[in-house]
């Protein structure tokens, strides 16, 4: 993974470098879990084409979690191979529902979506903080994801509104998602700092934009939200027993020989 | 090469950069890409600076070391090549050369956008093959990142455009 040159300072005050550095591994955590998710499609998927799409979302959203490992190495000297190849499973921060298996088609594409969309809301709102290298990595990433959007939103729609058993699928994938969905916003333990600097939004305000983009469109798609449906409000320190596996799968090869040069 | 002091002009690096192509397009160079920004000689060392594609573009790290490779025979030692991300590269970038080397190469040039890249979803896209602008989007990623796929109804070929971004 190359070593950014990013602008403007790389140092931080000590309680707000810690407080960064804890949201960067959060957001790298998801890129790459999702991103590994994708990729278990590549050769599966329904038809050749979408076989390709997924596969080039997961490049995208690992080329993403690129740049937020990299300016977690700029911060604090971190190793993004250490952190992606030799962290034990219950060090990652990621959100729950990017760790569950993929499920059918339905779900895989949903739960696309959803991440999709907060991450659109996420870097709109991050292009503009006050930490100058996380606007721009930001920026960087938003315009690569309005075509993730653009594919997501279309299959949605079209799984939808298409064949009963379509949308008894997305039905059934709306419900398992929606009660993790609130976890994309639960601040992080040290995020008030964050907010308070203006280097991150405010996250009740980012989850009340999401809901306003997220919940029309679901109901354009004859899919109702059961607003009742809530996750346990347990942190990012908690996981399923699903994420276990997936990174003994990530870390496989790169643990038989960590000595090996790439 | 300035033979009492050793170095190097900075326009005979950007010639010389101009040999290094993109590797996965390799008809057109780096800097007709826009992927090359800036060129700085200090003394005898070189710092070029460069902008990827896409953040996930695996052909980043070959373009790197390429760059370094050709920089260091013209004769220079010591070569640090940069990767930033401001301004975020921008496909209105490329070149008319290189959108035309593109086309002879079957990758119909991505649409200028001006930064606004939603609105190229509803133009037209030309066959690189027969000029046609009837065709259609069959799927909007491609073989790499950087690549959608399109198929034309009249020459009845597939073909893949560079996306705008």
């Amino acid at each position: 993974m190359p070593e950014l040159s990013v602008n403007g300072p790389t140092t931080l005050e000590p309680d707000i470098q810690q407080a960064m550095t804890e949201k960067l591994l959060a957001m790298g955590d998801d890129e790459l879990i999702l991103a590994h998710r994708n990729s278990e499609w590549c050769g599966h998927a329904p038809i050749l084409e979408e076989d390709i799409a997924f596969a080039n979302i997961a490049q995208d959203e690992l080329g993403h979690a690129g740049l937020w490992y990299g300016l977690l190495q700029a911060l604090d000297g971190s190793d993004p191979d250490q952190l992606v190849f030799f962290r034990d499973a219950d060090a990652f921060r990621n959100a729950r529902m990017l760790e569950l298996p993929n499920g059918d088609w339905a779900f895989s594409m949903l739960r696309q979506y959803l991440f999709d969309s907060y991450e659109m809301v996420t870097l709109e709102a991050l292009a503009g903080s006050s930490f100058r290298p996380l606007a721009d990595a930001a920026e960087k990433a938003r315009r690569e994801e309005i075509y993730h959007l653009r594919h997501t939103q279309a299959w949605v729609r079209r799984l939808g509104l298409g064949t009963d058993e379509s949308r008894r699928r997305m039905h059934a994938a709306l419900d398992q998602l929606w009660p993790h969905s609130g976890q994309l916003f639960a601040p992080l333990t040290e995020e008030e700092r964050l907010v308070h600097a203006t280097i991150s939004p405010a996250p009740e305000e980012q989850a009340r934009r999401w809901r306003e983009i997220v919940i029309p469109f679901l109901q354009t798609c004859d899919l109702q939200v059961d607003e009742q449906m809530k996750d346990q409000p347990a942190g990012r320190d908690v996981h399923t027993e699903h994420l276990l596996g997936l990174v003994a799968e990530l870390q496989q090869v790169a643990r038989t020989d960590p000595e090996a040069s790439w | 090469m300035n033979e009492q002091t050793g170095e190097v002009s900075n326009q005979a690096i950007w010639q010389a950069l101009e040999d290094v192509k993109d590797p996965e397009i390799p008809v057109v160079s780096v800097v007709e890409m826009g992927i090359v920004r800036d060129v700085n000689v200090v003394g005898t060392t070189v710092q070029v600076t460069i902008t990827p594609t896409f953040s996930g573009c695996p052909a980043l790290h070959v373009m790197r070391e390429q760059i370094a490779a050709r920089v260091r025979a013209l004769g220079v030692a010591s070569v640090i090549v940069d990767t930033i991300l401001y301004p975020p590269w921008s496909s209105d970038w490329i070149t008319e050369s290189a959108r035309h080397k593109l086309k002879g190469f079957g990758l119909a040039p991505p649409l200028k956008h001006g930064g606004n890249v939603p609105v190229t979803f509803y133009e037209p896209v030309a066959c690189p093959y027969c000029d046609s602008e009837n065709t259609m989007v069959k799927n909007t990623f491609g073989s790499t990142l950087c690549r959608a796929i399109y198929y034309c109804d009249d020459c009845r070929q597939p073909f893949e455009q560079f996306k705008a971004v």
